[in-house]
């Protein structure tokens, strides 16, 4: 997962994944498996871990809050409480005990989603843990995008799987709430089963993205994307400068190019 | 007063005939319950183990979200769903030390003392609309139907959370009586059906729900009624294999409640789905002529 540097670089530069110690910031103890680093407040989780020398090789991805790899589990000094964070996107306080929990072992089943439908008990067959839950509700506590995770086990137990495929919309499958589910439910691959049954089963097809598939494997933009690639930097540069905009702010629908050849 | 409908999750997939003719039932009665837009499982069976409070914090977040919602009352048609249910409001209401620790564990629920009062369908027929108000809006009555009541084990057991006493069968019989049935004297209405213990054993094994129905047989019942899934499950999807093997002499159509009362109400028989019953439910309804009047 990462591993810490035995010697500091002579030279800090700023790279961009490195944070600088400005000149007289407020540092603040935390702990990293259970060991002390003093690190600069203001930093995310992760950043701290990367002034204090630990360095990713894996649990670090996006470092925009949406990958899921890096979730956190961390508790404050003095307090029984357990939180839960994605590292890149949490900021350090004193006295902070960490851990990072890159990933999670999960059952994942495998099916042939063309041989699935649109009913629960193809889910439930795959999944027959879920019948395990016993409502404690952790799996919702530790979830850093705040996703009712019991909330989506349960509609799935009651058979409705687009009310799971919403409520599990926001999932980043870090993982974290099978960590805690002491029914050993994989509740993130069971979501994601119920987002795929939806979009195939359930929800109404998109026609105009049918048609619009169809126009193009009919050749229709072929030759204007031959052109494209074709042309020389300087026109590239010329038709891209030039190029039809539609006006900020203008009203929906009330703009139309001039150039309609290829609507 | 607010009552809020508890469905469970059977009722959702494989006992839809149970919920959809109750549904249909109340609103042909002119009864309005919500259900409740946030529930989880009930928990299904009550946990017995002295010291085992985590399975009942299922059915407790339950009561929990009807407090929240301002419900008087939570309303349910599954037998399990609400002895479970029962039993674990009992347990909040009068057990001082286990609802504390139920209640600091549930640290993202508001605390819960069993304000909610838990009750049956077949009680909420009795208290809130009548036996002689039914009577009135039967549009088709079961005349000459012979049925018998099932309550099965967990209506009634235990005691402080049973519908009503031991040995006693009115609530349902009322209710048959209402909706025109003749209702038969029958002694295995309290009998177990085989429970959860018998789901593995091969089709047809299954001696307790077989003399259940031997016994239905023998009384000259044509018809059993009940509320609970399991039971439905039990007497109903083998009776083949019990003929089969000669453990009682003819079928015995098993109903749950609500969709007798559907049909005399006058309610349309696919919104009973008698398509998840035996396919002699529905034929031994049409042999009596009960239709909608329509």
């Amino acid at each position: 997962m990462c591993e810490t540097t035995t010697k500091q670089p002579e030279i800090k530069v700023a790279t961009g994944d490195r944070a600088i110690l400005p000149e007289g910031a407020k540092t603040i103890p935390i702990f990293v498996m259970g060991k002390q680093y003093q690190v600069p407040e203001t930093l995310t989780i992760m950043k701290a871990m990367e002034f204090a020398g630990f360095k990713f090789l894996r649990g670090a991805g996006c470092r925009g809050g949406i990958c899921g790899a890096c979730p956190t589990v961390y508790r404050m000094a003095g307090d029984y409480k357990l939180h839960f964070g994605l590292a890149c996107q949490t900021v350090v306080q004193a006295n902070m005990y960490l851990a990072q929990i890159p990933f999670f072992p999960a059952n994942r089943a495998s099916y042939n989603i063309e041989e699935m439908n649109a009913a629960a008990e193809g889910i439930q067959a795959l999944y027959p843990e879920i019948f395990r839950c016993v409502a404690c509700n952790l799996c919702t506590k530790a979830c850093p995008m705040e996703v009712k995770v019991m909330d989506y086990i349960a509609a799935l137990k009651q058979g409705n799987i687009e009310k799971a495929a919403r409520l599990s919309f926001d999932c980043i499958q870090c993982g974290l709430c099978a960590s805690r589910c002491m029914g050993e439910i994989p509740q993130y691959h069971v979501a994601q089963l119920a987002r795929r049954i939806f979009a195939k089963f359930i929800q109404p097809r998109f026609e105009h993205l049918v048609s619009r598939v169809k126009e193009i494997e009919s050749g229709k933009y072929d030759q204007m994307l031959d052109e494209l690639t074709k042309m020389d930097h300087e026109t590239l540069k010329k038709i891209y400068v030039e190029r039809e905009r539609e006006p900020d702010l203008s009203t929906l629908g009330a703009w139309k190019p001039k150039e309609t050849q290829y609507l | 007063m607010k009552i809020s409908y508890y469905p469970g999750c059977t009722l959702k997939l494989k006992a839809k005939n149970l919920e959809l003719a109750g549904l249909a039932s109340l609103k042909a009665l002119g009864i309005d319950v919500e259900e409740m837009d946030r529930w989880n499982c009930c928990g299904a069976v009550y946990s017995l183990t002295d010291d085992d409070l985590i399975h009942h914090v299922g059915p407790v977040r339950n009561l929990v979200r009807a407090k929240e919602r301002g419900a008087d009352k939570l309303v349910t048609l599954c037998s399990m769903c609400y002895n479970t249910l029962a039993r674990a409001n009992q347990l909040m209401k009068t057990d001082v030390v286990k609802r504390d620790t139920i209640n600091r564990f549930m640290d993202d629920e508001i605390d819960y003392a069993g304000e909610v009062e838990v009750i049956h369908y077949l009680t909420l027929l009795e208290e809130h609309v009548g036996w002689d108000k039914i009577k009135a809006k039967v549009k088709a009555p079961l005349t000459d139907l012979k049925v018998a009541p099932y309550y099965g084990c967990t209506l009634q057991r235990p005691q402080d959370v049973g519908i009503e006493p031991m040995g006693s069968f009115r609530l349902m019989t009322r209710l048959l009586e209402a909706i025109g049935a003749t209702v038969v004297p029958f002694n295995s209405s309290d009998k177990c059906c085989g429970s959860y213990q018998v789901l593995n054993a091969p089709a047809g094994d299954n001696d307790a729900a077989a003399n259940v129905l031997k016994a239905a047989n023998q009384a000259g019942i044509e018809a059993l009624a009940t509320s609970c899934p399991l039971c439905e499950y039990n007497l109903g999807k083998q009776q083949e294999q019990f003929l089969a093997k000669s453990k009682i002499t003819a079928h015995v159509p098993t109903f749950y409640f609500t969709q007798l009362l559907a049909m005399a109400l006058g309610v349309s028989p696919e919104v009973c789905h008698f398509e998840l019953n035996d396919i002699r439910s529905l034929q031994l309804l049409e042999a009596k002529n009960i239709q909608a009047a329509a």
